[in-house]
């Protein structure tokens, strides 16, 4: 009986060595620098506040740590939807005044493999910056290096909460370089093929609501013809962005 | 004894392994596709959105009702013209299969109406669709871009409202239709 508790205790204790070496395998790195932040072209940047009493609006199927807002709205408690979270927001420009308006929405993806450190969400934005035209965003963004400094960390506090500096790039594909795929629907845009790559930085984050202090960029390159077209200050260099 | 427990580990560490390998951590619930193959090689697919049961967000500047009634849409010059609405997508037998998002606003003078239909088992459409609508209601579009499944795809979405008759009494006022026709890019070129 004794051996039967030593191999069962050594079974848990196997799992959970592998779970800790999960967390904190070392040779799962932290994304490099997107190749966007070194790009000569000029760039649009939009910001956002990563929470979801900040949205406009934000919608999931109601069992995660954020909350849906405000509080009547509909929740995505369907089997086929229950996976998937929609938010619409204002979007800011770098001097922080409104530009547009975004819609987000994502859902886990089935390719999401631990082993390789991929905690992926296919996600698609709708962004409109009136005056200037509308853009349609394909992306897989990876959560990996966010949970693992940032969620795992607020769980093992006492306090279950997190505070630092995390920031970090989410956007791991559909493009080779690991960007997202931009579509220009109309206006300046119409008809334009570009890339872009969302980050986040989080100073504070709680289990109970999730992100508390935290903000998401969109930075979308533009294709030399619309940045020609374009002379809106809110379009700023690459170079400028990256510092 | 210690010998086992050494054991216990290994196997423990294999198992765990073995499972996270195995067993997909996601896996979206899919429901059977209706789609409908015309003769031209077209993808035929229709979605509904029965108002006001599927109505996620209503959101427009001051003078239109929002939906919830607690949301506060932005007070804002830049999103003066701009409207955005959120829905539950349904198949044609009525099982919600996914989220869409409308969004009206005005660029360059111009009303531009949008769609963008998100199915999380299978990819999302986009589609951009005319200003006027036909003499019939119907408002035609066309597919812009797909991701995943729709990725290298294109073709044109109709929406059109139908209004409900049934005169059942929790029945919805009626539904939103869209009628997607899409085919891939490389069948179109042939």
């Amino acid at each position: 009986m004794k051996y039967l508790f030593a191999l069962l205790f050594g079974l848990l204790t196997g799992a959970a060595i592998f779970c800790l070496g999960l967390a904190f395998n070392p040779f799962v790195s932290k994304p490099g620098l997107s190749p966007l932040s070194v790009s000569s072209a000029e760039t649009i940047l939009l910001s956002y506040p990563s929470y979801a009493s900040e949205s406009i609006a934000y919608s999931n199927g109601g069992e995660s740590h954020a909350k849906p807002f405000p509080k009547k709205i509909l929740e995505l408690w369907e089997a086929p939807i229950r996976q998937t979270t929609a938010r619409a927001l204002v979007l800011h420009d770098a001097r922080g005044q409104a530009a547009g308006f975004g819609i987000k929405i994502s859902s886990l993806s089935e390719r999401t493999r631990p082993l390789q450190g991929a905690a992926l969400v296919d996600s698609v934005w709708y962004v409109n910056l009136p005056g200037r035209g509308a853009l349609f965003i394909e992306q897989s963004e990876n959560y990996w290096d966010y949970l693992r400094s940032v969620v795992f960390p607020a769980y093992r506090s006492s306090a279950d909460t997190w505070k630092g500096t995390w920031l970090g790039t989410l956007t791991t594909g559909p493009g080779a370089l690991g960007t997202a795929r931009v579509f220009g629907s109309s206006g300046e845009f119409a008809g334009q093929e570009m890339l872009a790559i969302e980050t986040m930085s989080v100073k504070t984050w709680r289990a109970d609501g999730g992100p508390v202090a935290a903000q998401g960029q969109l930075l979308i390159e533009l294709p030399p013809v619309a940045a020609e077209a374009s002379d809106d200050s809110s379009v700023s260099d690459a170079k400028s962005v990256a510092n | 004894m210690f010998k086992t427990f050494l054991v216990g580990i290994l196997l423990g560490l294999v198992a765990a392994a073995g499972v996270l390998y195995a067993i997909p951590l996601v896996n979206q619930q899919r429901e059977v596709s209706h789609i409908f193959v015309a003769p031209n090689g077209e993808n035929r697919e229709s979605f509904r959105i029965n108002i006001p049961d599927d109505r996620i967000m209503v959101g427009a500047a001051q003078g239109v009702s929002t939906l919830p009634v607690d949301l506060q849409w932005p007070v804002a010059d830049v999103l003066a013209g701009v409207s955005a609405q959120m829905y539950k997508l349904r198949n044609e037998r009525e099982v919600v299969i996914g989220v869409a998002a409308r969004t009206v606003a005005i660029e360059q003078g111009k009303e531009t109406i949008d769609w963008v239909l998100h199915l999380p088992a299978r990819g999302s459409l986009f589609a951009s669709m005319n200003l006027v609508a036909e003499e019939d209601g119907q408002r035609f579009g066309g597919v812009r871009a797909g991701t995943r499944e729709f990725a290298l795809t294109r073709g044109n979405i109709t929406e059109g409202w139908v209004a409900d008759d049934s005169g059942a009494e929790d029945a919805p006022d009626g539904r939103i239709e869209l009628l997607a026709a899409y085919q891939s890019i490389a069948e179109q070129a042939e």
